[in-house]
């Protein structure tokens, strides 16, 4: 008799023929049969060997307690590289796997096609193996404490970064990336500090602080930092490389899940499943598509657009859109009126003490979501100059876009910016329609209102 | 076929990284809990309920703080089971918040992160912070009793201690001996095993708190809340030191007169305080139960320090007694206003260690007087 993982490994063949065969295009897979407290370790690092951090180990602790009382299950996981690495749960039933290995060929065709994911790195494993090493040397070297100070101050801006760095690179923001590869090289060579060097050598020959509206907060504070010392600019550029490899993912995530869900149906018709077999997959399908309460769905919504594409166009025209699409563009040219008023999609929002439906028209509907997927879902911050006032003061702004800041958010993350530009930070937002500059030195966030629109505008 | 697709089964049995930095994360709660220990410490839901109920406090230090929108401000899109039309309401908000134990709240945006705390963790924290003073080992009862030890497996004894585990495995053991194959169990004499004792001296040190406390007047509810939180910790404290912890309730205001546990946190009286009347009956007691060879006593007395001002020098007479044949003696002032005490300028003439003064004016420093006392 075969094993499980013969067995395993002849069906993951047979699908992935079956999926070339329908016109998927992906890399090598290498799938992992693993124990569910496996891959809850990868769901909430989101990589197998990652850097240590406390925030990990909270988000580990909440999926694994969910797994535990059986709210929520993960089914699958794909890394974005080449080989594409997924894991599978142990436990799971075959035809579970079945739907899980279609699903996942779909998501690696998406990592290999879709433009958005062209830059990324596709040997990240290892890179991100690389840095969590190079941090746990800092840590002996420096002290736990001291490291996690700067990856909580780097973590919570890990989003303001340029992710369209991905799509049209520019010279500057690539420098510290070139660096990088050569870090996975290090694990051989001696010295610990040659890229230290490199680092200084980029400074020397940057010292200008510049002076143009900035999205890239993370390398802005590498470079212009008064304050920071080279082994925690490696850190934050560590964090940055890291958050600049997901960041598509994030972008990502209602086409992606889509483009699965629609090919793991796909593909399952196409293969040869007993009567048991159809029946399972068909719930395990619409446990993935299950509209949730209140919040979408992405692989509800996702698919269901894939889907009436579908039913329009050729797969030739699927394939073009897989490619040039993200959540953005995609719900914004392909949601239609039919799918909104089919789905039950609303608007809401708090008025008084109730949440209540606001809108329920379908350009609404739509342009509110595309709207929330802007930038990510996150809000824009442009670092405006670091000389602020002639005191080298840091200035945020955020680009307003009709949509206030958390406030108590807001104060708690200035805050831990300071402690990376160690003299006085600013943030210049709007709430309630007035424009307001929050200050923060030794951690204490002030707030002024501007009554007057005379301040530096851009 | 090619190989480009693989399945691989790997051992991660020692993928434990998850754990560690859990192991982080709950180091990190218990730092925010020891944090608040002082509001803790007093919560009328551990206080009042015995110890029972547990309490969740909101840890805002394990948040992941970032800059995002105002989750209230902002308009959502949602998906309903049926049509919705504009003004239908989806839900009421409630104030409290959606947390859950296990982390976030279920909407996205609401991230507000609570620990469950249990008396137990809090016990847990609170007495790694403190350390009983003075301990004497040779306070030992004169007599000690015997404890039976179940410690050995015999095959006679009496039938009540069987071990039934054992005479199963017994049994097993010897139908698989004789290959019989007999489907039914049978258990034979001979299988029988048997649970017995062997007897260990038991030392069991003893302590003694002497509850006492001004119930005049000028004792308010605000008061007697802070003495009853001061005693629950102390004597759970002392018990994790000490086999059998006794405590007596001593009330006193110008005479002291010994009360039960519940008349000396609800009964009020009027009138002056004359502090020396407590004391005499506190030495009174220890000279007739409890032989100070043999006991570890820890008499505390809180007042609002108002003392009759002639009967200073006899309190301090008194007091110096009760210091010499005790562990520690706790003298705790409470003072809601500002006005400086007689008694407590008076008792500071006592120089030994083991008087230990304090002066609490908020709730939150019943944990520094804890810790003072027991340093």
């Amino acid at each position: 008799m075969r094993t499980e993982i013969q067995e395993l490994n002849a069906i993951a063949n047979n699908i992935a023929e079956v999926a070339r065969g329908l016109g998927l295009d992906f890399y090598p897979v290498h799938f992992e049969l693993c124990p569910a407290e496996a891959i809850y370790t990868f769901g909430a690092y989101g990589m197998p060997v990652r850097f240590t951090h406390w925030s990990f180990g909270k988000a580990f602790y909440r999926l694994k307690t969910q797994y535990d009382l059986n709210l929520s299950r993960i089914y699958e996981l794909v890394i974005n590289s080449n080989p594409a690495y997924a894991f599978l749960l142990e436990g799971n039933k075959l035809i579970q796997n079945k739907l899980v290995i279609a699903h996942v060929y779909a998501h690696v065709d998406f990592f290999k096609k879709n433009r958005y994911f062209a830059k990324t790195p596709k040997d990240m494993l290892e890179r991100m193996a690389a840095h969590a090493q190079q941090i746990r040397d800092y840590e002996l070297k420096y002290g736990r404490l001291k490291v996690e100070q700067i990856l909580d101050a780097a973590l919570s801006i890990q989003e303001h970064i340029d992710s369209r760095a991905h799509v049209n690179p520019k010279v500057e923001t690539n420098e510290i990336e070139l660096k990088r590869p050569y870090k996975v090289r290090r694990k051989t060579s001696g010295s610990n500090y040659e890229d230290l060097l490199e680092l200084d050598i980029e400074n020397t020959g940057q010292r200008e602080v510049q002076k143009s509206p900035n999205e890239d907060l993370l390398l802005f504070l590498i470079e212009n930092s008064p304050v920071l010392e080279n082994w925690q600019k490696d850190i934050i550029s560590m964090v940055r490389t890291e958050s600049l490899y997901f960041s598509p993912q994030i972008e990502t995530k209602i086409i992606n899940e889509g483009w699965a869900t629609f090919w793991h149906s796909k593909i399952m018709r196409e293969l040869d499943l007993s009567q048991a077999e159809v029946l399972d997959a068909a719930v395990m399908h619409s446990q993935v598509v299950q509209p949730s309460r209140l919040t979408l769905n992405p692989y509800y919504l996702g698919y269901k657009i894939w889907e009436s594409l579908a039913e329009k166009e050729d797969l030739e025209f699927l394939f073009e859109v897989r490619e040039a699409e993200n959540d953005l563009s995609f719900v914004r040219n392909y949601l239609n009126r039919d799918l909104v008023e089919k789905s039950n999609l609303f608007n809401f929002r708090k008025i008084g003490a109730h949440w209540q439906v606001t809108e329920t028209d379908w350009t609404k509907v739509r342009d509110n979501l595309v709207q929330s997927l802007v930038n990510g879902g996150h809000p824009k911050i442009n670092v405006i100059e670091g000389d602020y006032e002639g005191k080298r003061g840091l200035y945020l702004k955020h680009i307003h876009e009709g949509i206030d800041l958390d406030v108590v958010y807001l104060e708690k993350t200035l805050a831990l910016v300071q402690t990376l530009w160690g003299r006085l930070v600013y943030l210049e937002t709007i709430l309630d329609s007035k424009k307001v500059i929050f200050e923060c030195q030794n951690g204490l966030v002030t707030r002024r209102h501007i009554l007057k629109n005379n301040e530096k505008e851009n | 076929m090619n190989d480009d697709i693989i399945v691989n089964r790997d051992d991660w049995s020692l993928h434990r990284k998850g754990y560690q930095d859990q192991n982080r994360h709950k180091e990190k709660v218990q730092e925010a809990i020891k944090n608040q220990l002082g509001d803790l410490i007093v919560d009328e839901s551990i206080i009042l309920t015995d110890g029972k109920r547990t309490m969740k406090i909101p840890m805002r230090s394990l948040e992941e703080f970032r800059f995002r929108y105002d989750f209230n401000k902002k308009n959502h899109t949602g998906q309903g089971t049926k049509k919705m039309a504009p003004g239908d309401i989806l839900a009421r908000d409630n104030a409290k918040g959606k947390g859950t134990g296990s982390g976030a709240g279920e909407e996205p945006g609401i991230d507000i992160y609570e620990a469950e705390i249990s008396y137990e963790d809090i016990a847990a924290i609170l007495f790694e912070e403190l350390c009983l003073p003075n301990l004497d080992d040779k306070k030992r009862p004169l007599i000690a009793h015997d404890k039976p030890e179940f410690n050995d497996v015999r095959k006679k004894g009496l039938m009540a201690n069987i071990d039934k585990k054992r005479t199963l495995i017994e049994a097993i053991k010897r139908q698989a001996r004789d290959a019989q194959t007999d489907e039914s169990l049978k258990i034979t004499p001979d299988d029988l095993r048997f649970k017995t004792w062997e007897p260990h001296p038991n030392y069991e040190t003893n302590a003694v708190i002497l509850a006492m406390m001004d119930t005049s007047g000028s004792m308010g509810q605000f008061e007697k809340y802070i003495a009853r939180t001061f005693f629950f910790w102390m004597v759970r404290f002392l018990r994790t030191k000490y086999g059998n912890v006794e405590m007596r309730f001593l009330a006193h205001h110008t005479e002291a007169k010994e009360v039960t546990e519940e008349e000396f946190f609800t009964r009020g009286e009027s009138g002056g305080t004359r502090c020396s009347s407590v004391y005499q009956l506190a030495l009174e007691m220890i000279q007739k139960d409890y032989p100070p060879a043999h006991y570890n006593i820890y008499p505390v007395h809180f007042t609002d320090g108002d003392n009759i001002g002639s009967d200073n020098s006899r309190a301090l007479s008194l007091m110096q007694k009760l210091v010499e044949i005790s562990q520690v003696v706790g003298y705790g002032e409470i003072l809601r206003t500002h006005y400086s005490s007689t008694l407590m300028a008076t008792l500071k003439r006592i120089t030994d260690p083991k008087l230990r003064l304090v002066t609490i004016r908020d709730r939150n420093e019943v944990y520094g007087a804890l810790k003072a006392v027991f340093s």
